[in-house]
């Protein structure tokens, strides 16, 4: 896989942040546009498609709410940290948004580094220093689900939904 | 090598023998609870089919009564596809209307040794009742809904035992602090409740204490039955059900013990849950603008008899609004006829409809610029209950209630010397 350019995020990142409770009620496109404003503002017209987040303890603490298709729609191409919050690691997998776990990744990484992430052997490396780190395999059922788009189209394609157009 | 209750819980479901951390296994779902919010045009998908009708519930609460046309076109699709799929189970604006965690436990449609989903963080509720039941997101959902089944990586399990039993005036929510502002996250851990000090809790308590664990980021939190709950559950729901004990050898991450005696009335400081708890005393005096008891946490009827208690014969603080939200229609009729609400509104609470209302920031009770509130709910995120700006302390709801009567964060220590 190539390099991803890295973006770096603290502890306890929350779907609040993510996904702040006014856009709750918004389309995806606008909720997309919200991501980061309270931390981060402008993060979202920086960010480039194919990006990296680096995170750390508990990526994604909090609600239910589709945080994980918001970084989807910015073009965040896959996130790493240290613990991965388990609502927000389910809703990665039914959105299609490649979320590993990856001790000690918060310190191996800082802005602005390229991260080559290969899921043949599950490792990370940073092209900068040369550091390579484990990555955590993500169980064969939830990364097929996770790389093919999510759960929507599996749902479409045995006829328990009805396609949406788009 | 033996498993925690979790671990047979998610076995049994599975059809496996045995499960283990780092395993996925994929469930049977015994009940799938939808909300108003599960209607939402952005996330809702018309179904062609379900797996059963009779092993789904729909329970109308972020948005009841309906404020907005949004909220009652939520409503609208939810009661089609409820008729639709002949879903008996429909809690609608009405009699019977309430937060769903509070329903669930009002009619124990958590069974225990079952697993339960919902779309929201705090279906872990459902652990007081010996059951597997988990927050999933709005696809997981349609996908229960439609299959019948669910995915479930397992974790590895801490396992708390409690001794002694909690002094008078002390609660499950200090409990909860207790082990909150000590331990902190339980990241992709499931938590596990027992010990000899189990069953002098109420099961309200036990509700109070399983609904807090979508706080710890915990997988899933379940407490070990008992004949108080199996009784509970028998005289409710009469599907047959199979209660789950851990086996004697079952592994644990760690197992920690508590002393219920030695426990005190906390408050956590605002902007986080975890990592924040202080004895009241600390910021006893700080003045408040709101005082709030409510949720699927602290909405239950023991919350609204130790706040009558504390509030009997005296008057809420001039300039301090107090809130007080029961869990669901039939708790407050409960507490109609226990004479609590009178006492309650006597003392110049406001009390509310069931609903999320204030907790969320929803209606009912939303937070204006640099306000502070004290709560006895679930989070104190900043914005959660309104303007970003607002301080949100949280607290047991004896202590919200007196700090309602002194207009400032007070303990209730007197009520209970
Ligand atoms: S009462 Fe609060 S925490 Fe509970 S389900 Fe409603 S919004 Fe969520």
């Amino acid at each position: 896989m190539s390099g991803a350019r890295v973006w770096c995020f603290g502890d306890n990142i929350n779907t609040d942040l993510i996904l702040p409770g006014p856009y709750l009620y918004r389309s995806p496109e606008e909720q997309a546009r919200a991501v980061f404003q309270a931390n981060r503002p402008g993060w979202v017209d920086q960010v480039a498609q194919g990006d990296a987040i680096i995170g750390g303890f508990n990526f994604g603490m909090g609600s239910s709410r589709p945080a994980a298709r918001s970084l989807r729609l910015c073009g965040v191409g896959f996130v790493l940290a240290e613990t991965i919050n388990g609502l927000f690691f389910r809703n990665s997998v039914n959105y299609g948004l490649l979320a590993c776990e990856c001790p000690g990744v918060a310190a191996a990484f800082t802005e602005g580094d390229t991260a080559e992430l290969s899921l043949a052997d599950w490792t990370v490396r940073n092209t900068r220093s040369g550091h390579v780190l484990a990555v955590t395999p993500v169980p064969a059922q939830l990364l097929t689900i996770m790389q093919s788009g999510g759960i929507y189209p599996l749902m479409e394609a045995r006829g328990l939904i009805a396609a949406r157009g788009g | 090598m033996g498993m925690t209750i979790t671990e047979k819980i998610l076995a049994r479901a599975s059809g496996a023998a045995t499960v283990a951390p780092g395993d996925v296994a994929v469930v049977d779902v015994d009940t799938a609870v939808l909300l108003d919010l599960s209607f939402l045009p952005e996330g809702w998908r018309e179904v062609l089919k379900v797996h059963d009708p009779s092993r789904i519930a729909i329970i109308f609460d972020h948005l009841v009564p309906a404020a907005t046309v949004q909220a009652a076109t939520c409503h609208k699709t939810g009661r089609e596809f409820a008729a639709k799929f002949g879903i008996a189970r429909l809690h609608d604006v009405g009699p019977d209307q309430g937060i769903s965690h509070a329903v669930i436990a009002d009619r124990a449609y958590a069974l225990p040794g079952k697993v339960l989903v919902n779309a929201d963080s705090h279906t872990c509720a459902g652990g007081a009742f010996n059951c597997a039941a988990r927050g999933v997101g709005g696809p997981d959902m349609l996908w229960a809904v439609t299959t019948g089944t669910a995915w479930f990586r397992v974790g590895e399990t801490i396992r708390y035992d409690f001794t002694g039993a909690l002094r008078p005036g002390v609660t499950a929510k200090d409990l909860f602090l207790h082990i909150a502002g000590t331990y902190g996250a339980h990241v992709n851990q499931n938590v596990e409740y027992g010990g000899p000090g189990m069953s002098g809790l109420s099961i309200n308590a036990r509700r109070t204490l399983a609904t807090m664990g979508a706080e710890l980021s915990a997988e899933f939190t379940i407490f070990e039955p008992d004949d108080t709950l199996i009784d509970y559950v028998r005289a409710r729901n009469d599907r047959p059900f199979e209660p789950v004990w851990p086996d004697a050898d079952a592994t644990y991450r760690e197992r920690r013990t508590i002393d219920l005696g030695t426990l005190q009335p906390l408050v956590a400081l605002p902007d986080a849950v975890v990592n924040q708890s202080v004895p009241v005393g600390q910021v006893a005096g700080t003045k408040i603008d709101q005082a709030f008891i409510g949720s699927c946490a602290n909405g239950t009827l023991d919350d609204l008899e130790i706040a009558a208690r504390v509030v009997r014969g005296r008057k809420v603080a001039r300039g301090t609004r107090f809130i007080v939200t029961p869990g669901t229609q039939a708790i407050f009729r409960a507490a109609l006829r226990a004479g609590y609400i009178e006492t309650l509104l006597e003392a110049g609470a406001v009390v509310t409809p069931a609903t999320c209302g204030a907790c969320i920031g929803g209606h009912m009770g939303v937070l204006g610029p640099d306000e502070v509130c004290i709560t006895a709910s679930t989070r104190n995120f900043k914005g959660r209950m309104g303007d970003p700006s607002a301080r949100i302390y949280m607290a047991s709801p004896a202590t919200v209630a007196a700090s309602a009567l002194a207009g400032k964060i007070a303990g209730a220590e007197e009520v209970f010397a």
